[in-house]
């Protein structure tokens, strides 16, 4: 697990991260969204104890980052940014080397090492030349070298950003397995639609501070408001006979739909559909507007911005 | 304590091949170790022909260890780019990273690199050797003796400890492989300079002093290795600083060290060099210890030798040291060409050129300095007794006057040189390299000005107007 206590990191007079805190429990992906220099990667970095904080505290896998530095390093799996590897090595003779290094006896190194190299499809490849891989084969490879000691925490920065998609896809199973294995994951990504699909908190940073956190759920309604509904009638249908309840509010009407924005959906839908059911109407659907994390995150970093240039 | 030296081995072993993978290493290396003994040898044998003409046999005699030397000094020079490129270099391709978040320790990374750093250039150097040795053997030149041989070993040895050391030190600090090997001329050229003083040592002939370099020269690499690991730091590996002298923040840094918080020079004295001169004051022990120690032994060695130099003396001879050593001085001559300037320039400028040197060398030929200009009371004392002389007289009327404020000067600029050498060597938490430069520069501007100075300029003085009267009272006027 992740825990983060007012966590901050001053680099002279600038703070590149300022007061986090996290949660993450054994079995949750957490993600970190933010601009480029937004203090991810320092944080990435003060949790893998390369950077030692200057205020706060974090405790990973169990280990204070300040005072077990090395028991960090050893529980954890890090895909940095900069992911650039050994390139007159071949993939063999590099995951042989970093299984050496936290540990592993050659029988686990070679078990590893084979898992993942067939897994991420770098079998056929495994004793060329790094330097002749492609930028997707490098990453992957990168990806590999972080799991070969089979961590407990996995810290990734841009996991999937030069891959296609097959490989991307690839690696969000990859995670979305290592979840299920009650693993600890943070990541880090501008693809948002790829956090969507994987992250059970979202943390939005902002000039090292978090401005807004939580499950997609809470950020939605939290940034965005209530969800929005929109109710399809199979034919036109006379609406205005219909009484919504109280915390329900209508945003549209039409000959043959209604829009409404409803403050406790899981408590007033139910209603809704049972009041057009008495009054005969044609319903055809009842759906939730889509509204995605890229609307929730641009209206956050656009009201940033904008608090940030007034102060 | 295997366990914990494996990642070691497995850091040097990744370094080592990728080394042997790289063609810009592995040629110049091959080329140097198969032709440099091939010229060697013919310089050695053309210079021999020369020579022998005017009946040089000193001098071809030490000509193949002179060679010896020079044969193992090139492979460590060229192979000392895999040493400065070793931290810097892979900071430069962004492969460091991995590395840093792995459970090794600062000391399991640097000792790998380190090992290979060493190891290179030390098999090509034993090659060189080797090929060479071999040369001389088919020819009639004269071998060294295998205590020569068994020194040049040692010194090559210590030689690529010392080099590549220095060259990792500066990998870490370094933040570009370009300013690295910019920084490679400061391990090259005090090496040249160091080897040419060797090779006159070689040329003498004298394997005692040898001895006493190769000494030197493992002291030093030995710092510079604990210097290296003390300014290890994952954190300043990855920071994003460049290449760029911040003059504005080295003056801040100095000024606020040197001023210490202090408001007024009463208020600098007590505050700020009160504390310098508490820092020093371990190392000021140390200096008394090595002092007394160093005048302890010039003493039992010049009165132990002193007669049997004097037996092999003529009666002439001995009767010139003895008139020389009891001469009152010519005070209208010493008034004439010494004057108190003149004595205060020679000893503060001595004192800044002991703390250069000291610096250079993490404060080793600082001591060493320290140790040579001490034992100067020794050796006078032990000469007075073997002469039958009043030693105490000599040193109360010569020494003492100007010697209450000089001495004790002398003992706090090296006793700062060797505080600033043991900060270096010292793990600074949370300090950069250059924050710890500029710092202990700092402290070392304190006591010069604040101390050394007004000490020094007390003893010239003294030393020009008072020791010579007193002296010549003592020992009776001219």
């Amino acid at each position: 697990m992740i825990e983060t206590h007012d966590l901050s990191k001053q680099f002279h007079d600038f703070w590149a991260v300022d007061g986090l805190n996290l949660s993450v429990q054994a079995g949750q992906i957490l993600a970190l969204l933010g601009q480029n220099g937004a203090g991810k990667t320092t944080t990435i970095r003060m949790l893998t104890a390369l950077l030692t904080p200057t205020r706060g505290s974090a405790r990973v896998a169990g280990y204070d980052v300040t005072k077990n530095g090395r028991d960090v390093r050893a529980s954890i799996g890090v895909l940095t940014e900069q992911h650039d590897l050994y390139m007159r090595m071949s993939a063999h003779e590099y995951l042989d080397f970093f299984g050496q290094v936290y540990g592993l006896n050659s029988t686990q190194r070679k078990t590893r090492r084979n898992q993942l190299l067939e897994y991420f499809g770098l079998a056929e490849a495994a004793h060329r030349r790094i330097g002749e891989y492609s930028k997707g084969m490098r990453q992957k490879l990168a990806l590999a070298r972080a799991m070969i000691h089979d961590p407990g925490v996995l810290l990734l920065d841009e996991p999937t950003s030069a891959m296609d998609p097959e490989s991307a896809r690839l690696v969000r199973d990859e995670i979305e397995r290592l979840k299920s294995s009650k693993r600890t994951l943070a990541l880090c990504s501008h693809n948002l639609t790829e956090v969507e699909a994987l992250a059970d908190q979202i943390a939005i940073i902002f000039r090292g501070k978090i401005l807004r956190s939580g499950t997609l759920q809470e950020l939605k309604q939290d940034v965005l408001g209530a969800p929005q509904y929109e109710i399809l009638f199979a034919r036109e249908w006379d609406s205005s006979g219909l009484e919504l309840p109280q915390g329900v509010e209508l945003i549209s009407r039409a000959a043959s739909s209604l829009k409404i924005r409803v403050a406790e959906p899981q408590n007033m839908n139910p209603i809704i559909v049972d009041r057009l059911t008495q009054q005969s109407a044609p319903l055809m659907a009842f759906q939730e507007e889509p509204r995605s994390l890229e609307q929730v995150y641009l209206k956050v970093m656009t009201e940033a911005k904008g608090y940030a240039n007034v102060h | 304590m295997f366990t914990s030296l494996k990642p070691v081995f497995v850091v040097a072993g990744r370094e080592l091949k990728d080394q042997f993978r790289d063609w810009r290493v592995i040629a110049p290396m091959t080329i140097l170790v198969l032709c440099f003994p091939l010229l060697a040898n013919e310089f050695a044998r053309r210079s021999v022909k020369f020579i022998s003409q005017y009946g040089g046999d000193l001098i071809i005699d030490r000509l193949v260890p002179f060679s010896l030397l020079i044969i193992g000094f090139f492979p460590i020079t060229v192979s000392l780019v895999v040493a400065l490129e070793s931290f810097v270099g892979e900071k430069e391709r962004g492969t460091i990273e991995p590395i840093l978040n792995s459970p090794l320790a600062d000391w399991q990374i640097y000792f790998g690199k380190l090992l290979v750093g060493v190891a290179t250039p030390l098999v090509a150097s034993y090659l060189s050797f080797g090929i060479y040795l071999l040369l001389v053997i088919r020819q009639d030149l004269t071998l060294p003796t295998p205590l020569v041989f068994f020194q040049l070993v040692l010194l090559t040895s210590a030689h690529a400890f010392l080099m590549v050391s220095a060259a990792i030190v500066i990998s870490v600090q370094s933040t570009s492989v370009k300013a690295a090997n910019l920084l490679a001329s400061f391990i090259v050229i005090p090496t040249a300079i160091l080897l040419e003083g060797e090779a006159s040592l070689l040329f003498w002939g004298n394997e005692y002093i040898l001895w006493w370099a190769i000494l030197g020269v493992v002291i030093t690499a030995l710092l510079l290795i604990r210097l290296g690991l003390a300014h290890f730091q994952r954190e300043y590996l990855l920071g994003r600083e460049i290449d760029a002298l911040n003059l504005r923040w080295m003056w801040r840094t100095f000024w606020q060290n040197f001023r210490g918080g202090a408001n007024s020079i009463g208020e600098w004295y007590r505050i700020s060099v009160g504390a310098a001169l508490r820092k020093i004051f371990p190392s000021a022990l140390v200096l008394i210890g090595v002092g007394a120690l160093t005048i302890l032994a010039t003493y039992s060695w010049v009165a132990l030798n002193g007669p049997k130099l004097l037996d092999t003396a003529s009666p002439a001879e001995v009767e010139k040291i003895t008139a020389d050593l009891l001469a009152t001085p010519d005070l209208r001559a010493i008034r004439e060409r010494v004057n108190a300037p003149y004595l205060f320039m020679n000893n503060t400028r001595a004192m800044v050129v002991i703390f250069l040197v000291g610096m250079v060398s993490l404060s080793v030929l600082g001591v060493m300095a320290y140790m040579l200009n001490i034992s100067l009371i020794g050796g006078l004392f032990g000469a007075a007794q073997v002469l039958g002389l009043p030693a105490w007289k000599l040193f109360l009327g010569g020494v003492l006057p100007h010697g209450i404020f000089e001495l004790p000067a002398f003992l706090i600029g090296c006793a700062a040189v060797l505080y600033c050498g043991a900060s270096f060597v010292t793990p600074q938490v949370g300090r950069s390299f250059g924050e710890t430069t500029v710092q202990v520069f700092a402290e070392w501007c304190k006591l010069f000005i604040g101390v050394i100075v007004p000490l020094m300029a007390l003893a010239a003085v003294i030393e020009a107007y008072a020791t010579p009267y007193i002296l010549t009272a003592l020992m009776g006027t001219r």
